[in-house]
């Protein structure tokens, strides 16, 4: 098969779309057990209005959380790295803090952040700031030994080398770590709409379900999905254009 | 004519000291209780070549990271004749080009600079990469050059340093044939007047360019006395005393294999 590389998936899509028309056609399942795609994409036409105000709410929460994060999870890993002793007091935090579902704190954040923007903001931050301090912090501390050896024989101070060495050897590790963060951000908000909201696609496919328009449900679904994978990829091309020397992973 | 005789003064890097001799004195090292080396004298002639040879896992590196400063003084230090240490007088060239990937090649060769805070000697750094072959290259990553290059590249870095003794540890021992004999020469010229340790497991490279060669062998290591081939180097390696030396020193290298 000589197709073109982008086309493959593209194809599987089109497959997968026409296989779900045909299972309605063929059980006459109701529309709001399994609307027919074609139903999905006039909600998707007709709700507009409704499924970008509520996408762009859900878009700040993500891109905040990311923001928030990595800004953290960077904090951390770099205190970790530059100080051996906050990492005898830190690391055991770390981990126990993953020993917590995300989601069950999901109710208590909404408690007390309230139903707005802070506390899904909050739960993207959670969910993303584990990996980005771990993927980073993996990254510092396997700084190829040769280059500190010269550095050391250069004259640099710890400070220095890891300014000038360890943090850059480490970005492509961080690069890894906010792929991760970026695919699991989504989660994050999306769980905190599903506790407690006014907006946000969460809120809106809640609502939607409750009324039976499952219609609605499927396109803003369509509209979380486009937008995490949208991300996902802005972010690796971002990272690939920025650091040109990474190995190809 | 005028010119080139110009350059062929200039091709020794001027130094910040003169070069002085390196002595080690009953360096000692043990790894998983194993003793390595023990009592061991190792003694640097001031502004002379010495190539050290031995089979892998002898101990070379290690002592040679010891003369570098890079292990725990309590093992050995290295001194010059005054008994004073040698910090900041020690530029270290590895088997692996150590170069940054992030950075061009210009910016690696003037990573010691940036490292310490000082502004970086971009017309020295010039001057190098030309007097190394890379002047096209100085804008270049690390990952568009070859092999070779790349030493050249490191060559430069150490160079550029000015320090008086200078530690390689096989150096060259990654390339090929042809780019290893142009490399020696040219690290022959460019290093002359220091004092240099280079290690290596090719007895033609030590006949090359050592002014003295010494064997490291047997566990606890003891180094074996030292040949001094004839004539100045970089010698040449079809030459009949070198090719004569190669035979003895293959000779004593595989009755120092374990």
């Amino acid at each position: 098969m000589s197709l073109p590389k982008a086309s493959r998936p593209a194809l599987v899509f089109l497959v997968a779309i026409a296989a779900w028309e045909l299972l309605v056609r063929v059980t006459g399942a109701p529309a709001f057990i399994l609307p027919s795609p074609l139903a999905v994409a006039s909600a998707l036409v007709e709700r507009w209005p409704l499924i970008l105000d509520n996408a762009l709410v859900t878009l700040a929460e993500i891109l905040l959380g990311l923001l928030l994060g990595t800004l953290l999870g960077s904090a951390s890993a770099l205190a970790i790295a530059a100080f051996a002793s906050l990492r005898r007091w830190l690391l055991p935090v770390l981990v126990v803090s993953q020993a917590i579902p995300v989601f069950a704190l999901a109710p208590m954040l909404v408690l007390w952040l309230g139903y707005g923007m802070a506390s899904k903001v909050a739960m993207a931050t959670l969910i993303i700031y584990f990996p980005v301090t771990v993927a980073f912090l993996d990254g510092l501390r396997r700084t190829e030994p040769g280059w500190l050896d010269l550095a050391r024989t250069l004259g640099a101070k710890p400070a220095s080398a890891l300014l000038h060495i360890r943090i850059p050897a480490a970005l492509p590790a961080l690069a890894s770590g906010l792929r991760v963060a970026t695919a699991v951000a989504p989660i994050g908000a999306v769980v905190g709409e599903w506790v407690g909201s006014s907006a946000g696609l969460g809120y809106l496919m809640l609502q939607a379900n409750a009324r039976l328009q499952v219609d609605l449900m499927f396109a803003a679904l369509c509209v979380l999905a486009a937008m995490a994978l949208g991300l996902y990829f802005l972010v690796d091309r971002l990272a690939r254009r920025l650091l040109p020397w990474q190995p190809e992973s | 004519m005028q010119a080139i005789s110009e350059n062929r003064n200039q091709a020794a890097q001027p130094l910040e000291d003169e070069a002085p001799s390196v002595h080690l004195h009953a360096a000692r090292l043990s790894y998983r209780g194993e003793t390595i080396f023990d009592d061991l004298d190792l003694h640097l002639p001031a502004r002379r070549t010495t190539c050290l040879l031995g089979p892998s896992g002898v101990g070379k590196t290690s002592l040679l990271r010891m003369v570098a400063g890079l292990t725990h003084a309590a093992q050995g230090e290295a001194v010059d004749a005054e008994g004073k240490g040698l910090e900041g007088r020690v530029a270290y060239m590895a088997q692996q080009d150590l170069l940054l990937p992030w950075l061009s090649v210009a910016a690696n060769v003037t990573l010691g600079s940036r490292l310490r805070g000082e502004p970086a000697p971009h017309a020295e750094a010039k001057r190098l990469l030309e007097r190394v072959g890379l002047a096209d290259a100085a804008s270049l990553r690390p990952n568009a050059l070859s092999g070779g290059m790349r030493q050249r590249a490191a060559l430069a870095r150490t160079l550029i340093e000015r320090r008086p003794v200078v530690l390689m540890d096989e150096p060259f021992s990654a390339l090929d044939a042809i780019t290893r004999l142009e490399l020696q020469s040219l690290a022959a010229e460019l290093l002359r007047g220091r004092t240099v340790l280079l290690i290596t497991h090719d007895p033609l490279e030590a006949l090359r360019l050592g002014h003295r060669v010494l064997v490291m062998s047997g566990r606890p290591a003891r180094l074996q006395e030292a040949i001094e081939p004839p004539g100045e180097p970089p010698r040449d390696p079809a030459g009949a005393d070198i090719l004569r030396l190669q035979g003895d020193l293959l000779a004593q290298l595989s009755k120092a294999k374990p």
